[in-house]
């Protein structure tokens, strides 16, 4: 199975070496997407982790009796609408028409339901005025 | 066709508040309803718009000189390399340069996130700019370094002095092969995954002026939300090519080349773009009158969508390698509908010109001119035409055998 989690931790806990045993014990396929941790030494890591079902479940086990605080990774695309140049490319290739054209007006409108984030947008938008938004909680 | 209306008596009426102004859009639908003769003696003044992706770009600054004085050799502003090769503290700051760090397609397809354009953006949003230069120094100019933030109501001059713009049409680029492809035309997904077009249509300058009979050298125009001129044909200007029965060419034809003053120009209108894969470039906010002199003029600007056809090329073979590959024509009115049959198949299109910006401009302009604040220009001379001799070139391949760079003459 494969999943992206934010796993949220402490000084003590950064300073042990997590991915590699996650690699080494659970044969598990970690991807960082993102990380911050703060002088402290406290912060969050998100990342997609990716594995057999056992495994995937004893590694979130092997985080949690380390005292990491383990949440499933809730994204979301957010549409600047004052960045956006209403030019439509990303229209043509959102496949839920969650970025949709008016073909009377030609405006470009968002409707965050839709979204499958699926990411085509992101890479099209030649002015970035579409970008994937992690929700992070402040520090633990 | 006699003439009904002169520059001048066209500008009194601005001056009076009385001209009347509709744009390219709304000038479709005064024709239909009543007719070309009534509405040639009605309207005096059809304004168009574009805003979109155009490369050739680039505004030349004067920084005024440290202390003591400098000789540019070279200079950067936020690590994007300006051209420095005139006089001293001058440069020319191109829209599509990146900043010496940056990936390029190391990782493909690059994200070219920042360039020339968008440190144009920053200057105009009032952003401050780090520059630096480097110069040898000499007796007059002894600095050999500066290093300083700036913003655009520091420097000396800057205007914007953009080479090719405003192209009367373009090509519509599809993708005939089995990978994505990454272009200055976006992102082309494999075996005619969609077809992206660029084009304001009916709205734009040239389309609506397809002879060039009131836009040439000196025309005023509405150049990044402030006033901006014509100053030449832009490059790649090559009129005698395809027409159809209306005029409007069938290919990519005609091109200005623009410049205007900076300083009085808004962030809003000149938009530094990324695309992915390719580099940067500038999204640039062009409007352009056109005096209503006659019928045949105001018959033109009637053009519509349905009558305007852009031709299909690939960009997997048919571009990149100059190979005449024909996918026939398409419909800039189906086009915007959002599918367009190419081969049999029924293609998605992509946008990358801004409609909705492009009719805000023609809609800005005609405010402009309703108030008396732009009055109309008389080219001081007119653009090369469709019967002109210009040939479309491309570089000759030639063995540069001597060592002589100055003394050999070709043909002679
Ligand atoms: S991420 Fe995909 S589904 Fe969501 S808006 Fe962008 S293109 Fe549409
Ligand atoms: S591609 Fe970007 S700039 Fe263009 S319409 Fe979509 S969000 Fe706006």
């Amino acid at each position: 199975m494969k999943n992206k989690i934010v796993c949220y931790f402490s000084a003590a806990q950064s300073e042990q070496p997590i991915i590699y045993r996650l690699v080494k014990n659970y044969d598990l396929v970690v991807n960082i997407l993102k990380a911050d941790i703060n002088p402290l030494k406290q912060g969050y890591l998100v990342m997609e982790l990716e594995g057999g079902k056992d495994k995937y479940q004893e590694g979130l086990s092997f985080l949690k009796s380390l005292g990491v605080i383990v949440e499933p990774l809730s994204e979301k695309v957010v549409w600047h609408d004052d960045l956006c140049i209403q030019c439509g490319a990303c229209a043509s290739f959102c496949p839920t028409e969650a970025l949709a054209i008016d073909r009377d007006t030609m405006m470009v409108s968002f409707e965050d339901a839709k979204c499958v984030l699926c990411g085509m947008c992101l890479e099209c938008c030649p002015t970035r005025a579409i970008v994937l938004h992690f929700d992070i909680k402040e520090a633990v | 066709m006699a003439q009904q209306k002169t520059y001048e008596e066209i500008n009194e009426k601005i001056k009076r508040g009385e001209a009347v102004v509709v744009t390219a859009e709304e000038v479709i639908k005064v024709v239909a309803e009543k007719g070309v003769k009534q509405a040639a003696r009605e309207i005096d003044v059809v304004t168009t718009g574009t805003f979109g992706p155009m490369c050739s770009s680039g505004a030349f600054i004067n920084f005024g000189h440290s202390n003591p004085r400098i000789k540019m050799k070279k200079v950067w502003l936020n690590g994007v390399e300006a051209y420095t090769g005139i006089a001293a503290v001058d440069a020319y700051l191109g829209a599509a340069q990146l900043p010496e760090t940056d990936p390029e397609n190391k990782v493909f397809p690059g994200r070219f996130t920042y360039g020339g354009a968008h440190v144009i953006h920053d200057l105009l949003a009032g952003k401050e700019i780090r520059v630096e230069a480097e110069a040898y120094g000499t007796d007059c100019y002894p600095n050999k370094k500066v290093d300083t933030i700036i913003t655009l109501d520091d420097v000396n001059d800057s205007f914007l002095f953009n080479p090719r713009n405003a192209y009367q049409n373009y090509n519509c680029a599809v993708n005939l092969g089995d990978r994505t492809l990454y272009t200055y035309m976006g992102i082309l997904k494999p075996n005619l995954g969609n077809a992206s077009y660029s084009t304001a249509g009916q709205l734009s300058p040239l389309l609506n002026d397809p002879h060039y009979k009131t836009i040439g050298i000196g025309t005023r125009i509405f150049l990044g939300g402030g006033i901006g001129y014509v100053a030449w044909n832009g490059t790649q200007h090559h009129p005698n090519v395809l027409r159809g029965e209306n005029g409007v060419p069938k290919t990519p034809a005609g091109t200005l080349s623009v410049i205007g003053d900076l300083k009085q120009m808004e962030a809003n209108w000149i938009v530094g773009l990324s695309y992915i894969g390719y580099g940067a470039t500038m999204a640039v906010g062009i409007g352009i009158p056109i005096p209503i002199l006659d019928e045949e003029i105001l018959m033109y600007t009637a053009v519509k969508d349905e009558d305007i056809y852009c031709p299909v090329v690939d960009f997997k073979e048919g571009y990149p390698y100059s190979k005449p590959i024909d996918l026939g024509f398409v419909n800039v009115a189906d086009l915007k509908k959002g599918k367009v049959i190419i081969q049999g198949k029924e293609v998605i299109t992509t946008p990358q010109s801004s409609y909705p910006r492009a009719r805000l401009i023609a809609a800005t302009l005609k405010e402009w001119i309703r108030q008396g604040k732009f009055e109309l220009t008389r080219p001081v001379a007119q653009l090369p035409g469709a019967d002109a001799d210009i040939q479309f070139k491309s570089i000759p391949e030639r063995n540069p055998g001597g060592i002589s760079l100055n003394g050999n003459r070709r043909n002679q």
